[in-house]
């Protein structure tokens, strides 16, 4: 009926993709560890913002799910990661 | 696409909330790029992180409350989860970047 | 330390979010949620050695509305800040700021306040003297930053937490 919400997911999806580019470029090219690690932490929530995105897109809810996952996934692995580099060591005795 | 259907009082604020979504998104991460030290950088995606996924997140409440035709508030779940989430991975990071700084 | 009891607040708050996971409100999802609320506050008792209880809730209100002005201003002022990153890099630094607040949930709220807030991470704090180490991304005015810090946030967490 009006084209204005496909265009906005259309715009989105365009800028969640180049933000996604621009964090890979950093984690390929960062020159230390954290870097990396920072890079992965803006992949994730860049990707479960997509996820969301095409849940819009496409009107079904099951991509709600798929987010929450993702948001839960990786959290546990960047904390994972930058617990690694702080200490070591991800799970003290 | 399915969003061609929703009615145009949930279309508008939601188009709007996903444009500014994207550009902030996308504004945080160029910052990973364009800022030369690491301790420039490690503010940079905060900015998709807080009020980039709040609007994206807004945008999709919007538009399923108006497909579902009854109120949807199930996004709020990984709105709080992100903001509780997020800035305890960069408060590690940050430190991991203090103390291998040091030595 | 004997406090009044006042909302058990972990079940409430896990019943809530079972029912939003679900996204109904039957009755079945409802005794569900109760039980599974129940369950695992019992459960995690030992995790958590001390409960937290924070008082006057309606001053939080306030604290979340101040949160989310700061929030859309310094996404603002971030943005600018690294569009303009070709001509001038932001300076960084840290700050210094000694605390009046020494509640642990009060301090675990402050952090993800000012890590949240695009533009300042929670760089570290001593706790034996009570300093706060924050980090800024374009420094300008130090005293600025401390009076922001104590008077916008940490008023209000001590009024809630202590």
């Amino acid at each position: 009926m009006n084209a204005i919400l496909p265009f906005a997911v259309n715009f989105a999806l365009a800028c969640f993709a180049l933000a996604m580019l621009c964090a890979l470029i950093r984690l390929l090219r960062g020159p230390s560890a954290q870097d990396r690690i920072l890079a992965l932490d803006t992949l994730y929530i860049n990707g479960m913002l997509t996820i969301l995105m095409l849940g819009i897109g496409l009107g079904s809810a099951l991509y709600f799910d798929i987010a929450l996952l993702i948001a839960l996934f990786g959290f546990v692995g960047s904390t994972a990661m930058a617990k690694f580099l702080l200490r070591g060591e991800v799970i003290e005795p | 696409m399915i969003a061609a259907d929703v009615p145009l009082w949930a279309a508008l604020p939601a188009a709007a909330l996903l444009i500014c979504g994207g550009l902030l998104t996308l504004v945080g991460s160029l910052g990973l790029l364009r800022l030369d030290s690491f301790f420039a950088r490690i503010h940079a995606p905060t900015m998709g992180g807080t009020l980039g996924a709040g609007c994206v997140l807004m945008a999709s409440m919007l538009v399923s409350t108006a497909l579902a035709q009854r109120p949807v508030f199930h996004e709020l779940l990984i709105t709080l989860f992100i903001l509780i989430t997020a800035p305890v991975t960069t408060m590690l990071l940050m430190r991991a970047a203090v103390s291998r700084q040091r030595n | 330390m004997k406090r009044p009891l006042l909302l058990p607040l972990l079940p409430v708050v896990l019943a809530l979010v079972w029912l939003l996971l679900n996204d109904s409100l039957s009755v079945g999802h409802l005794l569900l949620g109760i039980a599974f609320a129940l369950l695992v506050t019992v459960a995690v008792r030992p995790l958590r050695p001390l409960p937290a209880w924070p008082r006057r809730l309606h001053l939080a209100i306030g604290l979340i509305w101040h949160v989310f002005v700061d929030i859309v201003r310094s996404n603002l002022g971030v943005g600018r800040v690294i569009l303009g990153a070709t001509r001038r890099q932001p300076t960084v630094g840290f700050v210094r700021i000694p605390l009046q607040l020494s509640d642990p949930h009060g301090l675990a709220m402050l952090s993800i306040i000012i890590t949240g807030t695009p533009g300042t991470v929670w760089a570290g704090h001593d706790p034996a003297d009570n300093i706060l180490t924050l980090h800024v991304l374009d420094l300008q005015d130090e005293e600025a930053w401390v009076r922001t810090i104590k008077d916008r946030y940490e008023r209000p967490l001590m009024e809630i937490f202590e």
